[in-house]
């Protein structure tokens, strides 16, 4: 299978140079670094864990190699407001995807280009909720992290800060949080849809922290409430990877090595990394390191780790006690839709502007028939994106789609983000066939377990109920899934975990994992800060182990 | 039988906007190459005519020019261009696409008298597209283990229409704002629409 990416087929971060992403033309001096000497860190992923992990790492003195297989965009001149050019962001290489429930990939929940899926994501950015990081010890239910809550909120701080994070002065749910660093945005009808109905029904609601800017901040001008944020920011207002933490990786002396797709990590006699192996502009090439980073996520990471088998490793890098893979999480994103008197015009502002945590933290409400938690969001999503919602859901095709589609204007949604059960049987493994590298596909098993059901028919019911109290009319239901975590958890006991509490793989310690595979459990939000908090403290972890 | 669908945005278009600060020249690039529809090159005449007759009973389209939609995913399964997902259940996505033509094809012969899907009336297709959908099968054996329903949605009809709905003339008739770059939208509450947006739509339900 080919990218058919005539304009996005060469590398772009070469010759001393990277794009600067805050103009249409032009570049940025870049350090470049040897390949037969050894770096300090090899990174492959630019996404949300390798790109924290690079800047940081290249700020405190460390030499960084940040690979991505997909491109280096510059918004202002690449990204166009058309659902279907913008396919280039996703991951669209196939992979399998079985079990009694599949999960859609690729522009679901994959980003193939540097800044990976927070080039493409929502910009919902909640934390967990502090039980959720001992979720067994506290909650009887999951895993725990082998991280204190108190930890992790540090580091909430430290990206949202980074990120000029636009949110409400309170927020009312979980402890105090303090302001977010920018004020929030102006609720869009959708979004009051939401709001209405919470109030209806005696439960709070917030606007949504977005990761998109409500006030200039640096080169980024505020939101302009395109509401094309799915298909990538062409002014950058939202702060992704690509126009945040990479330009500070670069700034501060990482090189970036953009459309080079790491196939192996190589391993030495005695078992340690050596470097990994990589394909760039024509040709596999090598690239020797100290260390080795995975940040490819809850499918390339494992498949990177089992693809790099050694004779010493023989079922691949981590993997002695099979556990490679296992426990991945996605999260259900099933949806109520209703119809409304009034023009709600969904389609402006960012796709989820309000949102309600209530049956995150409600405990003791004697309906909740399940373990774990979900939050929901109001919606906005681009006609392509509904029409295919509507069809795959409902088989609706001609004359009646049209007529629904007519109604674009005056929908509204509730799409909740619905914590799913770690579950050793839901794994990514490699399947028999091989991509146009030769390197073998990834296979992925998903099948919920009747806990993870009965929360979203909760929440099914639960969104109804709100959506009815709204004013919403003839209703529907779809039900799909959001998200990928897990597949490689850390944790404090080898023989359950992949990695240590500071994402070193067990067993060989020159290898890591920074990514939203290393998440024990899923919680009930949107994982991106989670992601980026856990990276920032692995950083400075390793941080402080090396200056020790 | 549904009515024919009508706009409730009757002349508005947001092609208009061609020249304001709404549309950025990277927009206009993509939408310019898209004018000219790309050659057929992956499948054969009769399958790409079997292809447009689907195309044509999924979005029927009554306006003088129609959006193109088959050669688009021509061209997409030329490339092997993929969508990121295959189901365990389904063929790679050359493989399905043919497969699924052709049983479409085979159910047609076998629930109306040996006529292929093109010779059929509009609404005889329409009705054996759902009883596809339905997995009402005449045919079983021309599937070839490929679950019917699931060519059908998650290949067959979500591809027509996100080909169809990012075009300007399908966003036109659903008053969708189109292109916003760099100009975004101002007014995001009820009752309240910037002038670059489509006038207030009227439905029959509300006159």
């Amino acid at each position: 299978m080919t990218q058919d990416a005539p304009r996005n087929d060469r590398p772009r971060a070469v010759n001393g140079h990277a794009p600067d992403v805050f103009k249409r033309e032009g570049q940025v001096p870049m350090r470049e670094y040897p390949k037969n000497a050894p770096v300090d860190f090899v990174i492959v992923g630019a996404g949300c864990g390798g790109s924290v992990l690079a800047a940081k790492l290249a700020e405190a003195g460390m030499s960084v190699v940040l690979f991505d297989a997909g491109p280096f965009f510059q918004p202002r001149r690449d990204f166009a407001s058309d659902e279907r050019e913008q396919e280039k962001l996703y991951w669209l290489d196939p992979r399998i995807s079985d079990g009694d429930d599949p999960i859609e990939l690729g522009a679901n929940n994959s980003g193939r280009a540097v800044g990976g899926s927070s080039v493409h994501f929502q910009m919902v950015s909640l934390r967990f909720r502090p039980e959720w990081f001992k979720a067994r010890s506290k909650l009887g239910y999951g895993r725990d992290w082998p991280v204190d809550w108190r930890e992790m909120w540090r580091y909430y701080d430290e990206v949202e800060e980074a990120l000029k994070i636009s949110g409400p002065i309170r927020y009312p749910w979980g402890p105090d949080r303090g302001r977010y660093p920018y004020r929030e945005h102006e609720v869009n009808e959708a979004g009051l849809v939401l709001a209405r109905g919470a109030e209806a029904l005696g439960v709070d609601w917030a606007p949504t922290p977005l990761c998109t800017v409500s006030a200039p901040s640096g080169k980024s001008p505020p939101c302009a409430y395109r509401g094309m944020c799915k298909i990538g920011c062409s002014i950058n207002a939202k702060q992704s990877m690509l126009i945040t933490y990479v330009p500070r990786a670069i700034k501060a002396g990482a090189e970036v090595r953009d459309l080079a797709m790491v196939g192996r990590i190589e391993t030495g006699a005695d078992g340690r990394a050596t470097g990994v192996s990589y394909y760039r502009d024509g040709k596999w090439r090598f690239q020797k390191a100290e260390n080795v980073v995975a940040a490819g996520y809850s499918i390339e990471t494992p498949r990177l780790l089992l693809n790099s088998s050694t004779a010493q490793h023989p079922q691949g890098l981590g993997n002695a006690d099979g556990l490679v893979g296992r426990n991945l999480m996605v999260h259900a994103n099933d949806a109520v839709w209703g119809e409304f008197d009034e023009e709600i015009r969904w389609y402006k502002g960012p796709p989820s502007m309000a949102t309600c945590e209530h049956w995150n933290y409600a405990d003791d409400d004697p309906s909740k028939n399940f373990d774990g938690g979900y939050s929901f969001m109001s919606q906005g999503p681009l006609p392509g994106d509904f029409a295919g919602t509507l069809t795959s859901s409902t088989g609706m095709f001609g004359d009646d789609l049209l007529e629904a589609m007519g109604r674009y204007n005056r929908m509204a949604g509730l799409k909740m983000v619905g914590e799913s059960m770690p579950q050793v049987d839901n794994r990514v493994t490699l399947a028999d066939e091989t991509d146009e590298l030769g390197l073998p596909r990834a296979k992925v098993t998903h099948s919920f377990c009747d806990n993870d059901r009965r929360l979203q028919g909760h929440g099914r019911k639960f969104m109804s109920r709100m959506m009815r109290a709204a004013g919403g009319k003839n209703l529907f239901e779809t039900q799909s899934t959001a998200h990928l975590m897990g597949g490689c958890p850390m944790g404090d006991d080898p023989e359950t975990s992949v990695t240590d509490d500071m994402g070193r793989v067990w067993n060989v310690d020159n290898l890591w994992i920074c990514d939203g595979s290393l998440m024990p459990t899923g919680g009930g939000v949107n994982p991106a800060m989670t992601i980026l908090a856990n990276a920032a403290r692995i950083a400075d972890r390793i941080i402080d182990a090396r200056f020790d | 039988m549904s009515q024919p669908f009508r706009t409730p945005y009757p002349g508005y278009d947001v092609l208009d906007k061609w020249d304001s600060p709404s549309f950025d020249d990277q927009t206009r690039e993509v939408l310019r190459a898209r004018r000219d529809p790309p050659p057929r090159r992956f499948l054969d005449p009769n399958q790409f005519a079997l292809l447009e007759a689907l195309c044509a009973v999924v979005i029927p389209q009554r306006r003088p020019e129609p959006v193109p939609i088959a050669p688009f995913i021509d061209a997409a399964l030329h490339a092997g261009r993929g969508t990121g997902t295959r189901f365990a259940t389904m063929p790679p996505e050359r493989d399905a696409w043919l497969r699924g033509l052709e049983a479409i094809d085979a159910e047609a012969r076998a629930a109306f008298d040996g006529r292929g899907f093109c010779e059929l009336v509009r609404p005889k297709q329409a009705r054996l597209l759902r009883s596809i959908d339905r997995g009402d099968c005449r045919a079983p054996e021309a599937w070839q283990e490929m679950p019917p329903q699931k060519f059908f949605r998650a290949l067959l009809l979500k591809q027509i229409v996100q080909i169809y709905y990012s075009a300007p003339a399908a966003m036109s008739e659903i008053g969708y704002g189109g292109p916003a770059s760099p100009r975004g939208y101002v007014r995001l509450k009820v009752g309240q629409i910037d002038p670059w947006e489509a006038p207030f739509g009227t439905w029959e339900d509300q006159a």
